[in-house]
């Protein structure tokens, strides 16, 4: 532990009535949180807002389900049910998937797990927040003005027809892109020219591997569907023809630079999930990741080849056959990489010294869901069964295995890992692995089903099905499961609640876990570090010895066993 | 009890091809999936913290067997995408001798027509074992026509034309979906496909189908009826006739022949660029024109109309050497517009 932090701290603290100073008790009053620069303090922000949005998409979530257990509906009328759909997918997309782990978990660990004191533009950093939340506002302003029926997609030339809160709802989205290339900018700016001395690249940890490559794209990416959208509103304002053919305009063309963003937004929604499981899995298993180099340079091959495959979601548009050749080839090809991650992971528990806590069964329900969320993924990017497959619910099982299996599960692992970080205070394991435990099972019943009924046929965005009564079993088990997942993602919420205030206070390593953002006190002060680090050693360097007091203290030590 | 089918019919030629390949990724899938779970639980028990297994030995990097573990999923990957590109290729490719029917969508029903003009509403009957090709059409938003049992579906877009095809192999009723949203009778907007024996067919088209009109006019002629200088017609004939004249260029011999525009440009005269050239004619006007013809006919004439009149103009003569389809030419039906 050459990293230096306050000893007096670390170690009288913890039992101190008084605690010692952190960015949390720094100061107290409203104003210090809302004018705050410090990126821990935004990332809270954050990390509330996200917390509100994804409650209220998962109350339109529970509204769909609930329509669904029957064939002719329960209670909606159509238009409000294709409003409920909209809602869900519009909150959950860009409300929370996409700034769910970079803008919680990165904001919070990017500067530290680099020894830096705080991202490169801490004012930018809090603008970022601020735009997100007049985001927020404006969409939900929107649902209040009577609600957006044109689905998270926003195809032409619905979208420029619609007589719905279509133009607000844009707008907010539109907002929401600055927010997240404000982030983006800033976590490439920081991991460039902020690392502590002698933290090269190749000792940096996986999980800003993961936030680098994550940025690549929000640059890249996020301009592209902010114009298409802003174009959108245009056609919409003053009738101009880009997307509508009634004014000479092409639909189609819509659905291209729709993609050529929102399928890289898959992994700026999945790359920072893989990044957390990088960490859970190596810090778990008390292991150095194995193939380290291959699991960084795999992180920047999906960004990379990412932007290639946005075709594959337009094999029936009208897009050339030639075209879709490409495509599939490419997107067959982008596989390989998040296979290249699977199998690293299994080789780094393979002679671990795994402890089984609340984050480590995340982190492996993550490597299941994943997996199948990947591989359903080939059905899709094949492009014989693809014709049948598209658009119906097989797609949206695969596509929620990625986002919510992949993206949630890491994100709450993530959350689980560094809670005792964020906070100081620890909350009960137990009640964590029951949590994802229930996670992993809801999920499964809540999606599994949905694979088959969209390969009978399902088509996505329905609310009725009476004339293929045939669906509505699947129907049932998929909302039955989606309670118990409910329950499940319900369980944290309470007692992380719980923890804050009343949980055991932790050190600054209760895993027994490498890297910088362990070697400061939990919670850290709001410069990060009392002494900036020096000599950097390897990342997950394990093999220097494990130093699990803490640890122990906490858990107990491991019974002998065989 | 649980009586419900786990897999949908299987009712055209691409049926037995398609599921072949869904099952093939099916197995990849369990046997992945089994793999990778049933090692991780076992390396997380097995090496759970305290456990005296044995830890020798421990590699962190290995750059052989990186590349030993890409290539399964590579190499599976590409001869799926060569299995499915193969399956694609055939469903989107009609072959010649498909019969021609026209759909168009709206919100939120089905419009189509048979070869001989009869119109059926959110159904279609078509006989078995002969393969048809549909060319569709929307008249507001994007739609797709989606065929569970068909194993196949093609969206369905305003101003152009779209093709797909399928060879049913069974008698039954399929049922039909929209299934690109569309507004709020998205899922309502469906309808069935009756495949009926090929005699009963015939006696489909005996008698005029269901609606039991005295006489149905197949879609040329009524295409000619609205041409040609009738009362009730647009009178087109006075520009354009036999030969070309001051006005217009005779439209003998137009469909699937190279156009020469005013602006120096050359295309190739295709279902798009007919329909374009009666709905906004000053797009591309042919060497040698001002645009003298009324641009308003896009308001006058309904998609079906439009239809009927590329169906008569091809009767006036069909290049030989070009194809006229957008599907055969996937080039120019490309994503964006030109």
């Amino acid at each position: 532990m050459s990293a230096t932090v306050a000893k007096p701290d670390q170690t009288e603290g913890l039992y101190d009535p008084k605690e010692p100073l952190n960015y949390i008790n720094v100061q107290h009053t409203l104003k210090s949180w809302l004018l705050t620069g410090d990126h821990k303090r935004i990332a809270i922000l954050y990390l509330i807002g996200i917390t509100f949005f994804f409650f209220l998409g998962s109350i339109a979530a529970a509204m769909v389900r609930l329509e669904l257990t029957s064939p002719h509906g329960v209670m909606l009328e159509n238009d409000t049910y294709n409003k409920m759909f909209s809602a869900h997918g519009i909150i959950m997309i860009f409300l929370f998937l996409i700034p769910s782990i970079p803008a919680t978990l990165g904001n919070f660990l990017v500067p530290i797990m680099i020894g830096a004191r705080d991202l490169a533009f801490p004012r930018l950093n809090l603008m970022s927040w601020y735009l997100y939340m007049i985001a927020g506002a404006m969409i939900l302003c929107a649902f209040f003005m009577g609600g957006v029926e044109a689905g998270w997609t926003f195809y032409t030339p619905y979208s420029s027809l619609a007589k719905s809160q279509v133009t607000l709802t844009l707008v907010g989205v539109f907002i929401g892109g600055f927010s997240s290339i404000f982030t983006g900018l800033n976590f490439i700016v920081t991991i460039h020219k902020m690392r502590a001395p002698g933290m090269g690249w190749f000792k940096m940890p996986l999980f800003i591997w993961a936030h680098y490559a994550t940025s690549v794209i929000i640059m890249l990416g996020t301009p592209v569907v902010a114009i298409t959208l802003l174009l959108v509103v245009l056609e919409r304002a003053f009738n101009i023809g880009i997307f509508s053919p009634d004014n000479g305009g092409d639909p189609v063309l819509f659905q291209h630079m729709f993609w050529f963003y929102s399928h890289p937004a898959v992994y700026i929604m999945v790359l920072p999930g893989m990044g957390v499981v990088s960490e859970l899995i190596a810090n778990g298993s008390g292991k150095k990741i194995f193939g380290y180099d291959f699991v960084a340079y795999s992180s920047l091959a999906i960004a990379a080849i990412g932007f290639l495959v946005w075709g594959h979601h337009m094999f029936v548009a009208g897009q050339s056959m030639y075209q879709g050749v490409i495509f599939s080839l490419l997107s067959f090809v982008v596989a390989v990489p998040s296979a290249i991650k699977v199998f690293n992971w299994t080789a780094t528990i393979y002679k671990g010294q795994v402890k089984l806590n609340t984050p480590m069964v995340y982190a492996l329900g993550f490597m299941g869901l994943f997996v199948i969320g990947g591989l359903t993924g080939l059905y899709l990017s094949s492009m014989g069964t693809d014709v049948h497959l598209t658009a119906t619910y097989f797609v949206v099982a695969h596509f929620h295995y990625v986002m919510v299996g992949g993206t949630v599960t890491a994100f709450l692992g993530g959350l689980h890992f560094w809670w005792p970080k964020m906070f100081g205070r620890m909350y009960p394991d137990t009640l964590g692995i029951v949590s994802a435990i229930m996670v992993f099972f809801g999920f499964n019943f809540t999606f599994f089903p949905q694979f088959i009924v969209g390969w009978m046929g399902m088509p996505r965005r329905y609310h009725y099905y009476y004339f293929a009564p045939e669906f509505q079993p699947y129907h049932l088990a998929s909302s039955m499961g989606a309670s118990f997942l409910a329950i499940g993602f319900a369980l944290p919420a309470c007692y992380l609640t719980w923890s804050i205030f009343k949980g055991r206070k932790v050190g600054p390593n209760p895993w027994g876990a490498k890297g910088l953002e362990w070697t400061t006190q939990s919670p850290p002060i709001t410069t990060n570090f009392e002494t900036m680090p020096t000599d950097i050693p390897e990342a997950y360097d394990f093999d220097s010895g494990i130093d699990d007091s803490e640890y122990d203290e906490i858990f107990g030590k491991p019974k002998e066993s065989k | 009890m649980f009586n419900y089918p786990m897999a949908p019919e299987q009712a055209s030629t691409f049926g037995a091809e398609h599921d072949f390949i869904f099952y093939l990724i099916t197995i990849l899938t369990v046997f992945f999936t089994v793999a990778v779970m049933v090692c991780v639980l076992y390396f997380a028990f097995k090496y759970r913290r305290g456990s005296k297994a044995n830890r020798d030995n421990i590699v962190h990097h290995s750059q052989k067997l990186e590349i030993a573990w890409s290539m399964p999923p590579l190499i599976l990957g590409l001869v799926i995408f060569g299995l499915s590109t193969s399956l694609f290729v055939k469903v989107r490719v009609p072959p010649k001798d498909a019969a021609e029917f026209f759909v168009v969508g709206k919100q939120w029903m089905w419009h189509i027509q048979h070869p001989s003009g009869i119109r059926e509403n959110n159904t279609l009957t078509i006989p078995v074992g002969k393969p048809v090709k549909l060319t569709m059409i929307s008249q507001d938003v994007i739609h797709a026509f989606y065929v569970p049992a068909f194993r196949t579906q093609y969206m369905v877009i305003p101003g152009r034309y779209t093709t797909m095809w399928f060879n049913p192999i069974k008698e039954g009723k399929y049922p039909i979906f929209c299934n690109m949203y569309c507004g709020t009778q998205h899922s309502e907007m469906g309808g069935y496909v009756y495949v009926v024996s090929q005699p009963e067919y015939a006696a489909f088209v005996a008698r005029g189908g269901d609606k039991k009109k005295d006489h149905v006019q197949t879609l040329a002629e009524q295409g000619k009826s609205l041409f040609g200088g009738n009362t009730g017609s647009l009178n087109c004939v006075s520009c354009h006739g036999e030969k070309d004249t001051e006005r217009g260029p005779s439209l003998s011999g137009i469909a699937g022949s190279m156009r020469k525009f005013a602006d120096g440009q050359s295309a190739l005269a295709d279902d798009d660029y007919l329909r374009e050239s009666i709905i906004a004619p000053e797009k591309r006007l042919t060497a040698g024109y001002e645009g003298t013809m009324p641009p308003d006919y896009k308001s006058q004439l309904s998609e079906e109309q439009i239809r009927h009149l590329i169906e008569y103009i091809k009767t006036l003569g069909v290049a030989k050497a070009a194809p006229v389809t957008p599907t055969t030419m996937p080039a120019l039906s490309g994503g964006t517009s030109k």
